[in-house]
């Protein structure tokens, strides 16, 4: 073990984190617009609506990540059209390919998340609100909302750690956040068990903190842990 | 716009369905190997003593906090001179170096062992106790216990989870890619790079690995069927 390659290794690693932040947070706040609209769309009893949300959540869930990220960042470029269009200097930045593709993916995933919470919402509270003369965006936003708040976080916080890992791929599209300065160095010192253990522990850490942030919101909520 | 995927030498549709294959066979392998960790570390999990439980909550913790890449990059740079170091151990001084099938799955194994643990752990917690002691009771112990009375009773409940995991593993799969190995991911990305054609192959694979998820979920949902056997369903209740 070389422990003066870890501790040097470490303050390179460390540089990476503003990024790895950066992309999943900025994806996450996006891909909860995407996954309320997903869902509403699924649970919407319109087929026209419903099923293209099926099949989308059924698209992502069903392909690798990488594959999706390729598919945005490659594959679309190959279209004359795609090159000459507004989009272009977006597309062209793997940096918004990444937040594009894991906006798209935790979209799909919180969707799913969303929908069983807001089917949870007993049908009385509805039926109640709309006696005590709520109007349908008010019982939404009063009722239905808080209640799948509440039945959804314990799932949404796994759904945050899977995204903080799932970072890891925009490395590969040679952004270099944590895991892609990580890999440089290997390749450079040959020590993959060293570099392992330095930047498996600061994303553990992150993932820690982000444990603790959800529990605290939990206990906030009043949600009771299942044991 | 098809004929990239001519089969032979003209086009890419063998190539792409050999890859599909090895997708198939390292991903099955990977769950063999992480089904057989899950229940080594369930079996940690559930024991009585304070370091294994401790070990298997190590490698779970670790394994669903790190991501996947890291966990393939480690095993992809050090799988091999980790193997060398054991065999040091054992008198052999030669050079061995691991082929891009056995570190992928290896680690594809590892992780995917890691959420089979929490899966069968589950399952065997919801085996009623007296199941157990039932057994106990008629003098069985060993395989005739664990392996005709449990076994089956844990492995109707953990399918649907396993089923799950199998997904998880099947998509994790795609990140051996980077160590070289052809499966469906590795062998689009030459198609894609020598016919400057990525957005028809990346689809292409879309679609391979679409497939495989349904044809997968065809035979749980028979094995489901098959361990539910005498259980009365949810619905038909």
């Amino acid at each position: 073990m070389r422990l003066e390659l870890m501790y040097e290794s470490f303050f390179k690693i460390v540089e990476g984190i503003p990024l790895t932040l950066q992309v999943v947070s900025i994806s996450t706040i996006l891909g909860i617009f995407l996954a309320v609209a997903v869902a509403l769309m699924r649970i919407s009893g319109n087929r026209l609506m419903s099923l293209p949300a099926y099949y989308f959540v059924y698209l992502i869930r069903g392909t690798p990540l990488l594959l999706q990220l390729y598919f945005v960042y490659y594959g679309l470029s190959q279209f004359e059209a795609i090159r000459e269009s507004i989009l272009w200097p977006i597309l062209k930045e793997p940096y918004w390919c990444g937040i594009i593709t894991l906006t798209i993916s935790t979209g799909a995933y919180s969707s799913e998340i969303i929908r069983g919470g807001i089917l949870s919402v007993s049908k009385n509270y509805i039926e109640a609100s709309g006696a005590l003369g709520l109007s349908q965006i008010k019982t939404f936003l009063l009722i239905t909302l808080p209640i799948t708040v509440r039945q959804a976080l314990p799932a949404y916080g796994n759904e945050l750690i899977l995204m903080v890992k799932a970072s890891s791929l925009i490395s590969i599209v040679t952004l270099m956040e944590i895991t892609g300065i990580a890999r440089t160095i290997i390749s450079k010192t040959y020590a993959p068990v060293e570099i392992f253990l330095v930047a498996g522990s600061i994303y553990l850490v992150i993932n820690f903190i982000i444990v603790m942030f959800v529990n605290l919101a939990e206990r906030r909520l009043g949600i009771e842990k299942a044991t | 716009m098809f004929d990239v995927f001519a089969l032979g030498p003209t086009g890419w549709g063998d190539e792409m369905l050999m890859g599909a294959v090895m997708t198939v066979l390292v991903s099955s392998s990977s769950l063999l190997l992480g089904i057989t960790l899950g229940i080594v570390f369930a079996a940690c999990k559930l024991s009585n003593f304070f370091i294994l439980r401790a070990i298997a909550e190590v490698y779970t913790t670790i394994i669903r906090g790190i991501p996947e890449l890291l966990v393939i990059y480690l095993l992809f740079f050090g799988g091999s001179s980790a193997v060398m170091y054991l065999a040091k151990i054992f008198g052999y001084m030669g050079y061995i170096e691991l082929n891009a099938f056995t570190i992928g799955t290896i680690a594809v194994g590892a992780i995917s062992g890691a959420y089979s643990t929490e899966v069968i752990r589950g399952a065997v917690n919801s085996v009623p106790k007296g199941q157990f002691e039932v057994g106990k009771t008629l003098g069985l112990s060993g395989y005739s216990l664990y392996g005709k009375i449990i076994f089956p009773q844990v492995a109707r409940i953990a399918l649907p989870g396993i089923g799950n995991v199998w997904q998880i593993t099947l998509k994790d799969t795609a990140l051996i890619s980077v160590t070289g190995l052809v499966e469906i991911m590795r062998q689009s990305r030459i198609a894609a790079g020598s016919t400057h054609e990525p957005f028809i192959f990346y689809t292409a694979a879309i679609i391979l690995y679409l497939l495989i998820t349904r044809l997968s979920n065809i035979f749980f949902d028979s094995a489901e069927k098959k361990y539910s056997k005498g259980y009365v369903s949810k619905e038909a209740l």
